[in-house]
């Protein structure tokens, strides 16, 4: 089955963040981020969508993940790139211990 | 250079104001994205990868020291204690917040800087030869033209919403350093057989996806018309440049659909109906803009007495022969020299520089070059007035800040997009696989016996890292989600323009230093004495490199 996870850039200052069913937009994927099955899916499309109304985020869309024990990975190069930070500064890296295994 | 007037501070602290406005609307929610975007666009403000980036444009690269120290101050601020110089003469930062980007403008303008213009289908930053003013085989200052076009184009009503993004370069010198004819208008000055001095005007160069190199539209225009032809012609494209697809709106599809004669004739006719109107330029007018560039207060040749470039000190010390034999070129003035500092050295992204080293590099400019910077296309920066007096000097303190590799046009002085690490349109990652380049070619002795060979890489087909004009050019690509990239060879930026011709199927990201190795190992086993990597290619052609690259069919994955 297919991990998804809704990202976004906050308005405010344009940095990456993803949607947690109960925290909000946070700046690392969390598993209860994780979209499983249909009802989720269409809960999180829509409180997605409404924080795009309320200016809070620009252009959210779901990208795929994987979910190691709880660590959240996104499958994409660009998207593991937007998650950690660019791989030519880790001193601005966000998730060091797993953007450390790889981009 | 240039300083601002009442009319030109006005414009853009008004414009700082607009924008402060239309950002607290953004914030507020009472203008969505889609309203704000080309808002923010026209005042240099993307959406990144990770954050928002502005982009400042530098008119023709040329800054202050008092500007640089600004820069500094503001990347310490508002970012995150650097600034990354663009292949268009602009600075680029990385990490600002929305919400303080008006603070960033409004401290931008106090020191005569701004970033309109800088995105969106308008004119985009008037470039030009990074040594004007100070090159001896100079015509005429290409930054005095520059400035006429700047204010002539700047927030032009007819013009604020042409088919796609205008770049205009200029170049005052033969020796093209400006790669004018890789510019939507390309401007070189000439003189006439009459001693008159006017312009050639290219139309039609670009990159991206469709590579063109520029074509004369006028073999030589009179300068009081600058503007008045640049006018009919901009009024030509925005009539006829298409809008029905964006990878067909920039004006060199216009060239190549009706071709350069019928262009000509158009812009003729429309020429003639208006050259000797209001925008024919009043002596007066050119003779004001040309005293903002006069030659800082040289000295005598009695007091700095000239030598040829690479004899100052000869013999005293071999890293700083190395240094004036590549980084130094020859200047105008005798007594003087003009002074490249590499941001290309092992450990470095191409075009960053640090706010500390913003801060020492405006501190050398005072010290060493009437407080004055340039920033080249190449993505490096120039110190146009040193004395040779003060080479040895300069050269150690470039070399404490680390800007004083003597790579100028080497292999490792690479131009390099941000590519996937920052660029919301990119394919794959290009800074690494130049910082993979640079280390394998680190031996500098290695560097100088391959010569000049121009290396230039894209993360995507937008090209902004110059690929097709690169002698080596290397291009970014996804191949099912890995990173591949392909290189062209034979491509060439200056007066001789070439495009680069792909070699063959692309290269794993793994793969591809080997393969620059390969070319670079065929080139030395080919090269005739004296012969450079770009006369080798176009002597030999591609057959030899492609032998050694793909011995075997299906080698590497397409």
């Amino acid at each position: 089955m297919t991990l998804l996870v809704y990202t976004a850039n906050r308005v405010s200052d344009g940095v990456v963040v993803f949607l947690a069913e109960d925290d909000g937009w946070l700046e690392i994927p969390r598993p209860s981020g994780v979209i499983r099955g249909a009802d989720m899916e269409m809960r999180m499309k829509a409180v997605a969508e409404a924080a795009e109304e309320a200016a809070i985020v620009v252009s959210p869309y779901p990208i795929e993940v994987t979910d190691e024990g709880g660590e959240i990975r996104p499958v994409s190069l660009r998207e593991r790139i937007r998650a950690y930070g660019p791989s030519i500064h880790p001193e601005f890296a966000k998730q060091w211990p797993i953007a450390d295994k790889g981009y | 250079m240039y300083q601002y007037d009442e009319l030109d501070q006005r414009l853009v602290d008004e414009r700082v104001e607009q924008f402060r406005d239309q950002v607290a609307r953004r914030l507020a929610g009472e203008i969505t994205e889609d309203e704000f975007k080309p808002l923010r666009l026209m005042n240099g403000l993307y959406l990144q990868l990770h954050a928002y980036m502005l982009r400042i444009g530098i008119p023709y690269g040329m800054l202050s020291s008092v500007q640089l120290r600004k820069l500094a101050q503001i990347t310490r601020k508002y970012d995150r204690g650097y600034g990354h110089f663009t292949t268009r003469q602009c600075l680029q930062l990385n990490w600002p917040k929305l919400s303080e980007t008006p603070d960033i403008l409004a401290e931008l303008a106090e020191v005569q800087m701004h970033a309109i213009q800088t995105s969106g289908n308008s004119f985009r930053n008037v470039t030009a030869d990074q040594y004007a003013g100070a090159a001896t085989d100079e015509i005429e200052d290409s930054r005095i033209w520059a400035e006429i076009i700047r204010q002539w184009s700047t927030l032009h009503p007819e013009f604020s919403f042409l088919p796609r993004k205008f770049k205009i370069a200029v170049t005052g010198s033969p020796h093209d350093r400006a790669a004018v004819r890789f510019h939507d208008i390309g401007i070189v000055i000439h003189k006439a057989p009459d001693g008159e001095v006017g312009f050639e005007i290219l139309v039609g160069g670009g990159l991206g996806r469709t590579p063109m190199i520029g074509q004369t539209i006028r073999a030589f225009l009179p300068k009081k018309h600058l503007l008045s032809y640049l006018e009919a012609l901009l009024r030509i494209y925005n009539l006829m440049g298409r809008r029905d697809n964006k990878y067909k709106a920039r004006i060199k599809i216009l060239v190549f659909e009706l071709g350069i004669e019928e262009l000509q004739t158009l812009v003729e006719d429309e020429w003639n109906r208006n050259k000797d109107g209001p925008l024919a330029l009043p002596q007066a007018e050119i003779d004001r803009i040309t005293r903002q560039f006069s030659a800082p207060p040289w000295q005598t040749p009695a007091s700095a007495p000239n030598q040829p470039v690479g004899a100052v000190h000869a013999f005293e010390n071999p890293a700083f022969e190395d240094w004036e034999r590549v980084n130094v070129a020859e200047h105008k003035q005798p007594g003087y020299a003009i002074v490249n500092l590499s941001l290309k050295a092992l450990d470095r992204v191409p075009g960053d520089l640090t706010a500390a080293e913003m801060d020492a590099v405006a501190d050398l400019a005072d010290r060493f070059s009437f407080g004055e910077i340039r920033a080249s296309h190449e993505q490096n920066l120039v110190f146009a007035h040193v004395r040779q007096d003060d080479l040895l000097p300069l050269w150690r303190s470039l070399g404490v800040l680390g800007l004083s590799t003597p790579n100028l046009n080497m292999i490792s002085d690479i131009i390099c997009c941000p590519g996937l690490d920052y660029c919301a349109l990119a394919s794959a990652r290009s800074i690494p696989v130049a910082q993979r380049i640079s280390m394998r070619f680190q031996d500098i002795k290695r560097q100088h016996n391959i010569g000049e060979l121009r290396l230039k890489i894209s993360g995507c087909v937008n090209a902004c890292g110059h690929h097709h004009a690169g002698h080596i050019g290397i291009l970014g690509v996804d191949r099912q989600g890995e990173e591949f990239y392909q290189i062209t060879l034979g491509g060439n930026a200056g007066e001789n323009a070439s495009i680069g011709k792909i070699i063959g199927p692309a290269f794993a990201s793994a793969d591809v230093v080997d393969a620059v190795e390969a070319i670079v190992a065929t080139y030395l086993a080919i090269r005739e004495v004296g012969e450079t990597f770009l006369e080798a290619y176009r002597r030999v052609g591609a057959a030899p490199f492609k032998q050694r690259l793909y011995p075997e069919p299906n080698h590497a994955v397409a």
